[in-house]
């Protein structure tokens, strides 16, 4: 667990470069809920508390979960998030090892339901920004749900590039007017496509260290870009390059480090590719046609549904076990 | 898929290339220093203890001698009471004490029967019985001899090598694999017996071979073990014996496990439940083909074998001759003692031996070593967490289980679900165990639940059997019932018929003198 939260340190640095420390404060604050309530359950449920605490599984929940919210997201929206993640999705099912879902993506799609308005206020990159948001703004948003006289939550924030894709391919523009604003970058949103990089240089230090295996980034990512591809080449309008669906979102921080939880994914290696297709697949069906401008959390909690049943399709044949 | 045939054929290309077996652990050996010292002899202990219980989950032997009798060297003292198991012997001449309960080196710590023998020094031998002409004689001669002199696996199992050979025998396999592959850390008395032995390897292998009507040997041994790869092809050399190859395979535990070995070897797995004569192979530790030489060429019965004292808890770890019997604790006297931070002694190899809980336990016939272990070498016992399921155990089974499938399936007593998951397939090698993050003692569940699955399987063949009984005696009730219905019925309708006759008789006779009347009114 540790080596996952030195993984992501990357990542979270570019996103502090690009979006502001808002987000140090929401990992704080989540992590601080995440503690409290991991030892409360834990007590209440007679086990002992420094050993399960001390896995560190609690605070990378915690840390996931942050890096899903809008740095300026209300402190309460972690408190919410973390009592679905850890007390209701990790803690009343058994602890550690025995949750069927992913307590960070149950803590964030149950915030995104019930707080849609909070958990879509993002910034854009901070080189786009009209009013840059200072200490003292931050601390303000985060902590009172206001911001401090002079500035407007309409003036600060700004639809994500999937938001935007999303509403103007509705309004029936074509991709190429719509990669025209200034929020996309190379391949993805400006900003976005960096921090992407830096957790996929994450992700592939934990496949080195050997803490996670190739399958489901690659069957996740891989799908990914062949379904893109195919859409694109189909109908390049509507449908964003197969790369720039990659560089947005969460799609990279899913594939290396949602996904790739081994415990409420698939077992098996054939398994964890059929997992990793999966979310790869649900992602972009619902980034096309689905209501929610990203799709990696939904994806990835119906495949946790599904991988007991790959499991059982995809064990693999033992030693002197006859074919077929 | 390949037939039975085709796998026959590839099965007797055995050693031409190698193959690999999935997963497995690169583990430090530590075995030369054991290795330094030449071969020596423990010194007779005044008292022996020989276990009449030899290993985990057999019946005790029955003993056959009374206490106060005297015994010679290699004389019958208990038999097993199944047959083609063997007999125990007296490793040397002496008085039976008594038969009493002793620590004996079993998984379980527990004490159990022992004859005790009081040696008498003179170390005088019975009657031996050699077969003079065995490479000509009936191999059925040579299976009971392998029974009488009680040659077992000593590469740990200790399986009747009779029953294994004979079955071999029976079955026409093609190729003897000799298995000198000694994979755990630290043991190396197979190493030590092939560098100091090579003649008798050999002249065990062409017993075996003469046993078994194999026309071919494989004699496996490590890569690193370069020395004895030398004086095993010069002795071959010398006995101008072409039939006998020696195969290097690379070192990864467990590829001296039976199944890896011949996976190493041919490519092919045993099948599920079979065994490695239905590829027209049979795989002997070489120790057991020494041993089998012993019995055969010379009448000697297994009464000692080479034990591996080692570990950083003992003062000159080396490779001892002890007759079986004799305490631990002279063996580890015999190597200077114990160091001062010993704390643990452990019987096997480090992954799939077992503790044992005091050294007055003596040597059996499966002991293939002794490691005194200081707290330094033994990891500390870490709190074991929940499966998080990463699958490193699933990495490293070289059986391709998914251990942590099955561990849950045990912990919830899903059996049906475990035996289809290939729990009966797992070889107990503690690879799994030795990777865990969370340290869960895989291989402790996997033994516990590989002994629920044989206890079910009995339970339900004798349920079966049961019910199978049950149903044949309803249904011959039912037939006796049915049987014994219809025969009333038939009686009934013999007397109603009978009956029915009579009445018509009486009628007719009726009818008859009535008419007689009539006439006899009208004639009136």
């Amino acid at each position: 667990m540790r080596d996952v939260i030195i993984a992501l340190t990357p990542g979270i640095l570019a996103f502090c470069w690009y979006f502001g420390f808002g987000v140090l404060v929401q990992i704080s604050l989540a992590v601080t809920f995440a503690l409290i309530f991991e030892s409360l359950m834990l007590r209440a449920r007679g086990q002992n508390i420094r050993l399960h605490l001390t896995d560190l599984s609690a605070v990378v929940t915690a840390v996931l979960f942050a890096l899903c919210l809008p740095p300026l997201a209300p402190w309460w929206i972690a408190l919410v998030g973390m009592l679905f993640a850890i007390v209701v999705a990790k803690q009343l099912f058994g602890g550690l090892g025995h949750n069927i879902f992913n307590p960070a993506m149950i803590g964030y799609v149950v915030c995104l339901i019930s707080f849609p308005r909070e958990m879509t206020s993002w910034l854009p990159p901070t080189s786009l920004a009209e009013t840059p948001v200072g200490p003292v703004a931050t601390f303000t948003a985060i902590f009172t749900g206001s911001l401090p006289d002079g500035m407007s939550w309409d003036a600060i924030t700004r639809a994500t590039p999937l938001d935007t894709i999303k509403t103007a391919v509705q309004e029936s523009q074509i991709i190429e007017e719509i990669r025209r604003a200034p929020i996309f970058g190379d391949f993805g949103g400006l900003g976005w496509e960096w921090i992407a990089n830096w957790f996929a240089l994450g992700g592939l230090w934990l496949m080195w260290r050997r803490v996670i295996t190739w399958h489901v980034p690659v069957a996740t990512i891989g799908s990914v870009v062949l379904l893109g591809l195919v859409a694109y080449f189909a109908d390049p309008g509507n449908n964003p390059a197969p790369l720039q669906h990659v560089f947005s979102g969460a799609l990279i921080i899913g594939a290396f480090f949602i996904a790739t939880d081994p415990v409420s994914g698939c077992t098996s290696n054939k398994g964890r590719l059929w997992f990793g297709l999966g979310v790869g697949v649900i992602t972009l069906v619902i980034r096309r046609w689905g209501g929610y401008p990203d799709g990696v959390a939904f994806a990835v909690l119906i495949m946790n549904m599904a991988a007991p049943l790959i499991d059982r399709y995809t064990r693999p044949r033992f030693y002197g076990e006859a074919e077929g | 898929m390949p037939t039975q045939v085709s796998k026959f054929a590839q099965a007797s290309a055995a050693g031409e290339r190698l193959h690999h077996f999935h997963g497995g652990l690169k583990l430090r050996h530590n075995k030369k220093v054991s290795c330094e010292a030449p071969l020596s002899r423990v010194p007779i202990s005044s008292r022996l203890y020989l276990p009449l219980l030899q290993h985990a989950g057999a019946d005790a032997a029955r003993p056959l001698v009374d206490p106060g009798q005297r015994v010679l060297k290699g004389q019958r003292v208990a038999a097993f009471p199944e047959t083609g198991s063997g007999f125990l012997h007296a490793p040397t001449s002496g008085e039976i004490l008594a038969v009493e309960d002793r620590p004996i080196s079993h998984p379980s710590g527990a004490e159990g029967p022992c004859l005790v023998i009081k040696t008498d020094g003179e170390d005088q031998w019975t009657t031996l019985q050699p077969i003079k002409d065995w490479e000509n004689s009936d191999p059925v001669l040579l299976h009971r001899q392998l029974d009488t002199h009680g040659i077992v696996g000593l590469g740990g199992a200790v399986f009747p090598t009779a029953i294994k050979v004979s079955g071999a025998h029976h079955e026409q396999v093609h190729t003897l694999i000799l298995n000198g592959a000694e994979c755990e850390p630290y043991i190396s008395c197979d190493e030590m017996l092939m560098r100091e032995q090579p003649e008798k390897i050999i002249a065990g292998a062409e017993v075996l071979r003469r046993a078994t009507g194999t026309n071919r040997v494989i004699i496996a041994i490590e890569d690193r073990m370069g020395a004895v790869e030398r004086v095993l092809s010069r002795a071959l050399r010398k006995s101008d014996n072409n039939q006998i190859d020696v195969v290097c395979v690379t070192k990864i535990y467990p590829e001296g496990g039976e199944r890896q070995l011949i996976q190493v070897l041919t490519g092919l797995e045993v099948p599920s439940g079979g065994y490695p004569r239905d590829l027209g192979l049979l795989v002997q530790n070489v120790a057991t083909a020494a041993a089998a030489a012993d019995a055969i060429i010379d009448g000697k019965p297994l009464i000692e074998r080479i034990v591996t004292v080692s570990g950083n808890g003992v003062k000159n770890p080396r490779n001892l001759v002890a007759l079986l019997g004799t305490p631990i604790h002279e063996l580890i006297e015999q190597c200077g003692g114990y160091e001062k931070d010993v704390s643990r002694l452990v019987l096997g190899g480090p992954m799939m031996g077992y503790a044992l809980p005091t050294d007055a336990a003596p040597v059996i016939k499966a002991a293939n070593c002794i490691l005194a272990l200081t707290s330094k070498d033994i990891r500390s016992p870490q709190e074991e967490m929940p499966c998080i399921r990463c699958g490193e155990c699933a990495r490293v089974c070289p059986a391709v289980l998914l251990p942590q499938q099955l561990h849950w399936q045990i912990t919830n007593e899903q059996w049906d679900a475990a035996a289809e998951y290939g729990l009966g397939d797992c070889i107990q090698c503690g690879c799994c165990d030795f990777v865990c993050p969370s340290h869960i003692p895989l291989t402790d569940w996997f033994r516990f639940g590989s002994g629920m699955l044989r206890t079910l399987a009995t339970e339900r063949t004798a349920s079966d059997r049961a019910r199978m009984r049950f149903d044949a005696r309803q249904q011959r009730l039912e037939k006796i019932k049915s049987d014994r219905q219809q025969k009333i019925a038939e009686k009934k309708h013999k007397l109603r018929e009978s009956a029915e006759a009579k009445k018509k008789v009486a009628e007719a006779l009726e009818r008859a003198g009535k008419s007689r009347n009539d006439q006899s009114d009208d004639s009136s």
